[in-house]
């Protein structure tokens, strides 16, 4: 058994007890073994409704939505060579902020229950069809960057138009609030809107791990041993729009899990590409759990928002690894 | 056998004619040595022939699937990127993705075996290659190519910046490869080494095929120092022709 093997064994384990953890941990005083009863017998009570209209929702977003970040921005890296890359930067996050902020602004967020979410993927659609129109057809990592940004900053332009403009000071609010990403007061129908997307996503990323072993040696190397790159950019492209759009549709922004993650975990399973993708994935969905369990326990009466604490603990992180980075390149 | 064919191939950038109808055929058990001043366009036909690069005429290879092209032909890029800190082993690895469904098996470890041994770097296996020197790192990427075990190898510029012993092995390499009955195509600075170790020698000058003879003709053609800017000195050894350049001549 390799370190590698050990690490995501223990990964794993993390993230089950984390999981646990969160069904555990709310605002109700419920008892461990009361709340698995409920959670398991499912009798119509307070307590069973509880458990299986609000913990396990949430529970299972956290995992869910930490997941796809760390697996996209893994793949993202992998793709780009570049370990500054995160998924958000072929513009998909901030096309689908802009879908859901549209539809709080335009009140259609309130007629019915998932049309948050849907407009924020039909922003992410719209976003990966522009950058894969915009980038060309030779599956090369320039132009894909380059439109990602392009189409990122458009985004963002066009929220804070959206903001600017806005008549009625509480729908700014709402959507300021939206865009920090939180994991309170989801359902199961957000689960079951964002979980085929995001196992779609998950299963190209996970396509692509061959291909980006080969892109280790560069674009020409990879081609030359057989790797068709508009493919493997196709697939990254489809997979972290389908993944991470539906992320950010059911829990709005919530950063730098998949910029950290991937550097977190490099040391442990090694630089290979393919070996990355299942850990960090892993390891996303350990950091979002624990984020979204520390939101509950830091501040329970606050809705500290979950997108805050991730970039609150992750950019100072972030630091500490480029801090020790550059001690090691000198 | 013939491995590789290039058939009135042309490529144009921005207009400009980079490679300019050339036609070329390398046969099983060659050594062709690719020559020629920088900017001659020796990168550029060796990736247009791989289908890197749009192109005019025909290549066999790029006619090929890419999986198939990849089981034909290796190629070793003249950048010698290592992104990420992975071993020596897997990296060399990589090279036998080509071949099967991404599992290693028993005739891939062999390969691979080889690969490291040719390039004395059986000891090196389980080493980072990032950490390596750059030298260290071209070897290990050469041996990359060479785990590929395809009919046909081009490798382009595989010994700037090793040290001398590494370019000898390098070049007795593909030398040996050759005579094994594989073909080689390889762009070289040195002319020595060309002259040393290749079968053939093709000068490139504006894209152009200029001279395509055995070393020892192609280096004491008086075209050579119109396409180099060079006069050189060429003697007879009992290993072979040796060139040395000796002064510029424009």
């Amino acid at each position: 058994m390799t370190l590698r093997h050990i690490a995501l064994l223990l990964l794993s384990l993390l993230v089950m007890a984390l999981f646990l953890a969160s069904l555990l941990i709310g605002p109700a005083a419920l008892g461990l073994k009361q709340s698995v009863m409920a959670l398991l017998a499912g009798e119509g009570g307070p307590v069973a409704l509880v458990m299986q209209e609000i913990r396990l929702p949430r529970a299972l977003l956290g995992l869910l939505v930490g997941a796809v970040l760390g697996l996209s921005g893994a793949a993202m890296q992998g793709f780009l060579r570049n370990p500054l890359a995160e998924p958000g930067l072929v513009g998909v996050s901030s096309s689908a902020a802009l879908g859901a902020v549209l539809s709080l602004q335009t009140g259609l967020a309130a007629s019915f229950a998932l049309a948050l979410p849907l407009s924020a993927l039909a922003g992410a659609a719209l976003a990966v069809l522009l950058v894969l129109v915009m980038a060309g057809p030779r599956g090369g990592a320039l132009s894909l960057i380059l439109a990602g940004i392009a189409i990122s900053a458009l985004a963002g332009a066009l929220t804070s138009l959206v903001l600017n403009l806005s008549p009625n000071p509480f729908a700014v609010m709402e959507i300021v609030y939206w865009m920090m990403g939180s994991l309170a007061d989801r359902s199961m129908t957000h689960v079951w809107l964002a979980l085929p997307f995001m196992a779609i996503g998950c299963g190209l990323l996970l396509a692509t791990g061959r291909g980006l072993d080969a892109l280790t040696l560069g674009e020409d190397a990879a081609r030359s041993m057989g790797v068709d790159l508009a493919r493997l950019r196709l697939l990254i492209v489809l997979g972290t729009a389908s993944a991470v759009g539906a992320s950010v549709a059911v829990a709005g922004a919530v950063g730098f899990v998949g910029l950290v993650m991937p550097h977190l975990l490099r040391p442990l399973v090694g630089g290979r590409p393919s070996h990355l993708l299942p850990a960090a994935a892993l390891g996303g969905a350990a950091m979002v759990l624990t984020a979204d369990i520390a939101v509950r326990l830091i501040a329970p009466d606050q809705d500290l928002k979950l997108g805050v604490l991730t970039a609150l603990v992750g950019a100072p992180f972030f630091l500490h690894l480029l801090w020790r980075m550059r001690g090691l390149e000198a | 056998m013939t491995l590789f064919s290039l058939d009135h191939l042309s490529v144009r950038r921005a207009g400009k004619s980079v490679v300019d109808d050339v036609t070329l055929s390398v046969q099983a058990g060659e050594c062709v040595g690719l020559i020629g001043p920088n900017g001659a366009g020796k990168t550029t036909l060796m990736r247009a022939a791989l289908g890197l690069l749009p192109h005019e005429g025909s290549s066999n290879l790029a006619r090929l699937p890419l999986g198939e092209r990849a089981r034909q032909a290796a190629f070793l890029p003249q950048n010698r990127d290592i992104h990420w800190p992975v071993t020596v082993d897997a990296v060399v690895a990589l090279g036998r993705a080509a071949q099967g469904s991404g599992k290693l098996h028993a005739e891939d470890r062999r390969a691979i075996d080889r690969a490291l041994a040719r390039m004395g770097l059986a000891d090196y296996r389980d080493r980072i290659a990032t950490a390596l020197s750059g030298g260290e790192q071209a070897r290990v990427l050469i041996a990359r190519a060479l785990a590929q075990e395809t009919p046909l190898l081009l490798a382009d510029e595989p010994v700037a910046g090793l040290d001398p012993e590494a370019q000898l092995r390098t070049m007795q390499v593909f030398a040996d490869l050759a005579r094994e009955g594989r073909g080689i195509v390889v762009s070289i600075h040195d002319l020595g080494l060309a002259a040393r170790f290749c079968t053939r020698l093709v000068v490139l000058h504006h894209g152009r095929v200029v001279l395509d003879a055995p070393p020892r003709e192609v280096l004491s053609d008086p075209r050579l120092s119109e396409v180099f800017g060079i006069r050189g000195f060429l003697a007879d050894t009992p290993d072979g022709p040796v060139f040395q350049p000796m002064a510029v001549t424009r």
